[in-house]
């Protein structure tokens, strides 16, 4: 520890320099910290489902891949299902394709699943009641201005009706609410019924996007899920049943492999860390040769001399990065609070933090190698002459 | 006998490339403890050289250099790195003082290789800064220095650990008369007062009779009448 004061001064001999290289590191350490918590998230969801109450079941060759209606029944048979209900995406555009949100086509049970969504009963009597009858969530009623009893055009992507028209004019009837900031992406979709979807689209008739199945006891969600699964086995419509989690991460997967792109990414901002905080350290080292010759000269051996040079790298950062993955934290948290976010991050703090901590000390040593090199090659008499 | 530093047929070669250069050529020569020796000499004549090899900063090419009883040609890098932290104190012309730290960290920079608590490191420090007569200045950073005066810290640094032996090349090359002329009185006290054995190289011939007696060091060879006392 004492000479941790012999590092400290050599950072804050250029306190400029050393700010600005510090602040590089925090950048890369706070793209790193949500970039990791977001891949993460995608590597660690679905593996198991072992105490939740509600498993959605999706083709197990991939989720865009439709199931017949007819598994309602066989799921809702399977011991411990408690209820079925199902949805099918249907991908339509309000004015403009950049005003993306999600919609669904709905089962008539589907908002009975999702007690947590909050709906006056009203009003909830009136999307049962009305053919063309749709709902949405009030964040996305905020952004677009929407009241009940307004007419909301969708133009269809995937799915036309079976007249050619290609414009599916719904009739707004409720506004639902939804408290857990965890769930709080779901309040800007629209819901709308599947009875006139599956009338009225030209293709596709009779079969279902999903299956959401509630269990009544969650201990046993495991057992369920495979009861499910072993239902289509070996059919041409074979199912993988999963964690809600799981699926919507599933879903947010088909638009490129997310791990790949994060490791891409981060790959490009590790490199250019090191190339910059590396020349800054070479550089540092070479205007203070005088004083590690004389270091050298006190009786400091030329291990201890690498060692201050290579622990001055690591320390800076290791001060960034634990400045940039805090940062990412309350980034993290402020996007899951006012939740434009569609995935929040929520994988286990501790796994960020060790990965984090592990790429500081990897970082600073590699920064610090070859500055330290020269500091332990150093001559004494070559450097006390300036040769 | 009791000569401090003992070198027999000393010679130092070097290599730029392909050619070689001996720049010292057998040297014998006894220091004794206690003494103060002002090396003088031509430029380029090996001062340098010579001095840096008495205090263990790099191996001869032939020759013995016994100080204190230890054979320093026969230690390796890092037993010559501890034997200079305890046995030896040096002083520079540009005092390479480490510019961040105060005055008191820097000549506390040798006893962190001791086991000393940081309250003892202090109290050392505080005490060598008073002997060199800047105890009031332990907490100003180099740059609020004279030269002078941080040559007197580099002092401090030097004698910090207590060495039996001072090397000082050129300590008052860069300074003022003035200065210069407290610098060299603090290093006769020294060797008087505290028994330190100093070996100074000079040009200045006003500096070397500060010394006990000086040495002359002429293309790598001593002059004949090399101890011959100061006047
Ligand atoms: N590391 C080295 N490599 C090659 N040549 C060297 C090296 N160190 C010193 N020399 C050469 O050895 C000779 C003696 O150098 P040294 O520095 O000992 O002289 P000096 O007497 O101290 O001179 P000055 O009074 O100018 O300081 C010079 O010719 C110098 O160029
Ligand atoms: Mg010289």
């Amino acid at each position: 520890m004492k000479y941790l004061q012999l590092v400290w001064a050599a950072l804050l001999r250029r306190k400029t320099r050393t700010l600005f290289t510090l602040l590089s590191v925090v950048a890369a350490f706070l793209l790193f910290g949500l970039l990791d918590s977001v891949r993460g998230a995608f590597a660690g969801a679905g593996s198991s489902v072992a105490g939740l109450n509600r498993l959605v079941t999706i083709s197990k060759i991939t989720f865009t891949m439709q199931l017949p209606k007819s598994l309602l029944e066989r799921i809702r048979a399977v011991p411990g299902v408690a209820d079925v209900t199902y949805a099918n995406w249907f991908g339509g555009i309000y004015q403009d394709p950049k005003n993306f949100f999600p919609n669904e086509a709905v089962a008539p049970n589907f908002l009975d699943a999702y007690p947590e969504w909050r709906m006056s009963p009203a009003q909830r009597t009136a999307f049962g009641n009305t053919r063309t009858g749709a709902v949405v969530g009030a964040a996305l009623a905020k952004q677009f201005n929407w009241k009940v009893g307004d007419k909301i055009p969708l133009q269809g992507t995937i799915f036309p009706q079976k007249d050619g028209n290609n414009t599916w004019t719904l009739d707004l009837v409720g506004i639902y609410n939804i408290t857990d900031p965890k769930q709080r992406a779901q309040e800007n979709a629209l819901l709308f019924n599947w009875e006139y979807f599956d009338e009225a689209r030209a293709f596709g008739n009779g079969s279902v996007g999903w299956y959401v199945v509630k269990v009544g006891d969650p201990a046993r969600a495991d057992a369920i899920a495979q009861a499910i699964d072993a239902i289509s086995v070996n059919s041409d419509h074979e199912t993988k049943t999963q964690s809600e989690r799981a699926f919507q991460l599933a879903f947010a997967s088909q638009f490129g492999d997310i791990g790949l792109i994060v490791g891409a990414i981060m790959a490009a901002v590790f490199f250019t860390l090191i190339l910059l905080t590396g020349n800054t350290m070479a550089q540092a080292v070479r205007e203070r040769i005088p004083e590690l010759a004389i270091l050298k000269t006190i009786g400091f051996t030329s291990g201890s001399v690498l060692g201050l040079l290579l622990a001055e790298s690591v320390l800076l950062l290791l001060l960034g990065g634990v400045i940039g993955v805090l940062l990412a934290g309350s980034v993290a948290a402020a996007l899951e609070a006012t939740s434009g976010f569609v995935l929040p991050p929520i994988v286990s703090a501790v796994a960020v933090w060790v990965r984090s901590l592990g790429m500081m000390v990897l970082i600073g040593i590699v920064v610090g190698a070859l500055p330290a090199y020269r500091g332990l090659r150093l001559r004494i008499v070559d450097a006390l002459a300036g040769r | 006998m009791s000569a401090l530093v003992h070198l027999r047929n000393l010679s130092k070669t070097y290599t730029r490339g392909l050619q070689k250069v001996e720049v010292l050529h057998g040297i014998d020569l006894d220091i004794e403890s206690g003494d103060f020796v002002a090396l003088m000499g031509p430029s380029g004549s090996g001062k340098t050289t010579l001095l840096n090899l008495i205090g263990g900063l790099d191996g001869p090419t032939g020759g013995s250099i016994t100080v204190g009883g230890e054979r320093l040609d026969q230690l390796s890098e890092n037993a010559l790195a501890r034997w200079r932290s305890s046995h030896v104190g040096f002083v520079f012309q540009f005092y390479n003082l480490l510019a961040t730290l105060s005055a008191r960290r820097n000549v506390e920079l040798p006893l962190l290789l001791t086991r000393l608590s940081g309250a003892q490191r202090r109290q050392r420090a505080d005490i060598a800064l008073q002997l060199v007569g800047l105890a009031d200045r332990a907490v100003h950073k180099p740059s609020e220095l004279s030269g002078g005066q941080q040559q007197r810290v580099a002092i401090a640094r030097a004698i910090v650990s207590d060495p039996e032996l001072l090397v000082c090349d050129e300590p008052t090359g860069d300074l003022d008369r003035q200065s210069a002329a407290e610098v060299l009185t603090l290093l006769q006290q020294l060797n008087r007062d505290h028994g330190k054995t100093i070996i100074m190289v000079t040009h200045d011939p006003k500096a070397a009779e500060f010394a006990r007696r000086v040495v002359y060091l002429d293309k790598g060879t001593l002059a004949d009448n090399a101890q011959r006392p100061a006047a």
